[in-house]
């Protein structure tokens, strides 16, 4: 009972800062703790509580992402039970976040049909009412007044873009230049689609590469992949006020994207593959958009390829792409 | 802690391997933080910059990557220029083990786990660097095999993942193993690492290669569309990881008792002396094959080192990268160099900056500016590239300073259990590198 050697057992004689009426410290502790373990704990202490503080700014984005988002499988491996539940949370974040009431669908390639968009050099006269249409249709990020379609102006007598410039604003058409819409031109072997780590961007049956938003992880090989600049990056959320929200959406094509994933021109096959026709084309107050079924002979992109002197983009990469460029006599 | 002899009882036979093993791991992690005063202001400093860095990140992954100075134009830029390099210097690392193992270079066995110490350190940033600069870091399980969808083979981002991932692994199991065995005092057995040695040799090769085969596979960024760029990240990667080794053993001969053979530090100097200049006529190669056919495909290499049509960001950039390099290969030319510390810790400073920048900034930006469209979007590191940059070297040089003070603790006698005492009591002292 008086063995002396158990010190540690005594209460505490109040000469320390710890109060008489506290718990007495563990059994088994060493009476000493030295100065260093206490520096060493004070600093592992301050350690942590930093770390905390640095690392806070994550928490807040959890909140914009729920956890069904987080596990959600890829596009093809949804059930339609899974990809119905899936269309009401996009809905439903549509609302919440916008303030939009939308409408989700998710249209699947039409049997035997493979798109084809053809662009008449002759009368494209630079009014960018293209990519304007194109801007609203897909729901883009209004501040960066982002499009899938840049327009170049270009000098007459040369195809290098070098000599174009995508930027002007004055009056169009001008007399010595000639214009060039580019968008995605759907290779048919696309080298975004190949460079993807994810496999969250592929060709559909119709010819349409599309990206999965919600299993894209933003590494942005594919935009670094395409020699046409056709990919753009949700560098930040995209800002729209709710009433110019297109509600008209598809689970591949113009819904609302989320922050840091890739996105591209999709042949707005929301539309399409309904059977209507790309914004872009309705928009296009010259006529020089023709869009159609390469597979079916009696197309108006058939008697484009089949009658007019057309040409491809970078044809030297021999990525084939499914957007033709072509002229007028 | 850091004396293990009156804790263990005479019947450790007894103990099984794995729980000799995790005593090991736990024996290695508290003397690690155990230090002088300089040892604490170095790690403090680290981490608090390591802070600054992880704040900058949280940041970015809360706010979207319009906090960086990149854009649709220039989609890659710092984070990849830095994951490069890096990839690169744990190339490097492997330099150690070719004369060692290939040459049985008896010396160079003595730093053969201080080059393995910082492959490890370096893949470790390099996956750091890539993880900062996806767009949804949350959605990192997607690339994982069965769980996500592992795009394998086509992708070379997936050849890379597996590379760097196995590098890490085979570099990892190689020093454990050496380390553990010297902690327990016993020869190592050859089969349970020699064939690894010998595995991470060509595996060296292959992470730089696969880096170099990301962006030399695009046909659409004539800049990168060269076959000489997997040969040149190689050529620079062993002029980078030679100098920074031969800076690390000169900061490790100060600061402890270790007394590392000087004929390490003169092959790694023979082996910079070539592979400085093997690189400088690459580059010369490269420059001539731009310059000399012009066409629309010299806007990059115009705008890298002469500016195109009034933008000039990259100009200053590569030519500091120029000089250094350049300064650096006639300062490797000096025939005693390893008898001029000062001289010759510039030198590697130099070169190792030289090939930071013409690597990084002066390889993976121009391949943007003209875009694949030729229109000129330029581009500056925002101060939050800065300092997640900044935060992941600092996390490198912690996570290189922990794993050399462990190796340097085992080595000096610091850290072994009871038998490993035993055995320096009976034979005396092995010599530091006799078994590795």
């Amino acid at each position: 009972m008086n063995d002396p050697s158990t010190s540690p057992k005594t209460p505490c004689s109040g000469n320390c800062a710890c109060s008489g009426n506290s718990a007495p410290p563990p059994a088994d502790e060493p009476t000493g703790i030295s100065r260093r373990t206490v520096v060493k704990a004070l600093g592992a202490t301050l350690g942590v509580a930093a770390y905390a503080k640095a690392l806070a700014p994550l928490t807040e984005l959890t909140k914009e992402t729920s956890m069904d988002e987080f596990i959600q499988k890829h596009y093809k491996e949804l059930s339609k039970e899974e990809m119905a539940a899936v269309i009401q949370r996009l809905t439903q974040e549509a609302k919440d976040h916008y303030g939009a009431d939308v409408t989700i669908s998710d249209p699947q390639p039409v049997d035997g049909v493979k798109f084809g968009y053809a662009l008449n050099l002759s009368i494209c006269n630079g009014c960018r009412k293209c990519a304007e249409a194109c801007h609203l249709e897909n729901n883009h990020d209004r501040p960066s007044h982002q499009s899938y379609i840049r327009v170049f102006e270009m000098s007459k007598g040369s195809m290098d873009f070098e000599k174009g410039n995508a930027h002007y604003d004055h009056p169009v058409p001008q007399p010595d230049k000639y214009y060039m819409p580019v968008q995605c031109q759907q290779c048919e072997h696309p080298p975004c689609v190949d460079v993807c780590p994810v496999e969250a961007t592929w060709k559909e049956k119709d010819g349409v590469v599309v990206v999965d938003y919600n299993w894209c992880i933003g590494c942005r090989y594919c935009e670094a992949a395409c020699p046409y600049h056709a990919r753009r990056f949700n560098w930040t959320k995209p800002q729209i006020p709710a009433e110019e929200i297109n509600p008209n959406q598809s689970y591949l094509s113009n819904r609302i994207r989320p922050q840091g994933v890739m996105e591209k021109c999709t042949f707005c096959l929301h539309r399409t593959r309904e059977g209507r026709l790309p914004a872009c084309l309705e928009a296009c107050p010259t006529g020089a958009r023709v869009f159609g079924n390469l597979n079916d002979p009696n197309s108006e992109i058939r008697w484009v390829l089949e009658n007019k002197r057309v040409f491809v983009l970078k044809e030297e990469l021999g990525l084939k792409p499914q957007f033709f460029y072509f002229f007028d006599e | 802690m850091s004396d293990p002899t009156p804790s263990v009882s005479p019947a450790t036979s007894d103990v099984p391997e794995w729980r000799r093993y995790l005593r090991f791991l736990g024996n290695a992690v508290s003397q690690s933080v155990e230090g002088g005063w300089k040892f604490y202001v170095w790690m403090t400093l680290l981490t608090a910059i390591f802070l600054v860095g992880a704040n900058a990140w949280a940041i970015q992954v809360r706010d979207g990557m319009a906090v960086t100075g990149m854009s649709d134009h220039v989609s890659w830029a710092l984070y990849i220029a830095n994951f490069t390099f890096l990839v690169g210097l744990a190339a490097g690392g492997v330099m150690m083990v070719i004369p060692a193992y290939l040459y049985n270079d008896k010396e160079m066995h003595d730093i053969v786990l201080i080059g393995e110490l910082l492959a490890i350190a370096s893949v470790i940033m390099a996956i750091m660097f890539v993880v900062c600069d996806l767009g949804r870091p949350d959605r990192f399980w997607h690339m994982m095999p069965i769980v996500g969808k592992f795009n394998f083979p086509i992708s070379m981002l997936t050849w890379d993942v597996i590379v760097l991932n196995g590098y890490l692994l085979i570099n990892v199991h190689i020093c454990g193993y050496l380390l553990y065995k010297r902690y327990r005092g016993q020869p190592p057995v050859a089969k349970m690492y020699v064939p690894f040695v010998f595995l991470s040799i060509i595996w060296a090769i292959s992470i730089h290669t696969v880096t170099a085969f990301l962006y030399c596979g695009l046909g659409g960024r004539p800049f990168w569309n060269t076959a000489l760029l997997a040969p040149r990240f190689l050529t620079s990667a062993f002029v980078s990881g030679p100098a920074f080794i031969i800076v690390a053993i000169q900061i490790i001969r100060r600061l402890t008792h270790h007394r590392f053979g000087d004929g390490a530090i003169r092959t790694l100097v023979g082996i910079i002396r070539i592979t400085i200049l093997v690189n400088l006529l690459m580059v010369a190669s490269e420059v001539f094959v731009e310059f000399y056919t012009g066409g629309s495909h010299t806007g990059a290499a115009k705008y890298l080192y002469f500016g195109l049509h009034g933008h000039h960001e990259l100009v200053p950039w590569i030519w500091t990268a120029v000089a250094f390099n350049i300064i650096a290969a006639i300062m490797f030319m000096r025939g005693r160099l390893n008898e001029l510390p000062v001289w010759l810790n510039t030198a590697c400073f130099l070169a190792f900056a030289g090939i930071w920048i013409e690597k990084g900034m002066g390889m993976i930006i121009p391949a943007f500016i003209p875009s694949a469209l030729h229109e000129i979007v330029e581009y500056r590191p925002s101060l939050t590239e800065w300092k997640v940059t900044a935060g992941i070297w600092a996390l490198g040089f912690m996570i290189y300073t922990l794993l050399l003070k462990i190796t340097i603790n085992v080595y000096s006698r610091n850290m072994r259990d009871a038998q490993g005492q035993r055995t320096i009591e009976s034979k005396d002292a092995l010599a530091f590198g006799e078994h590795i």
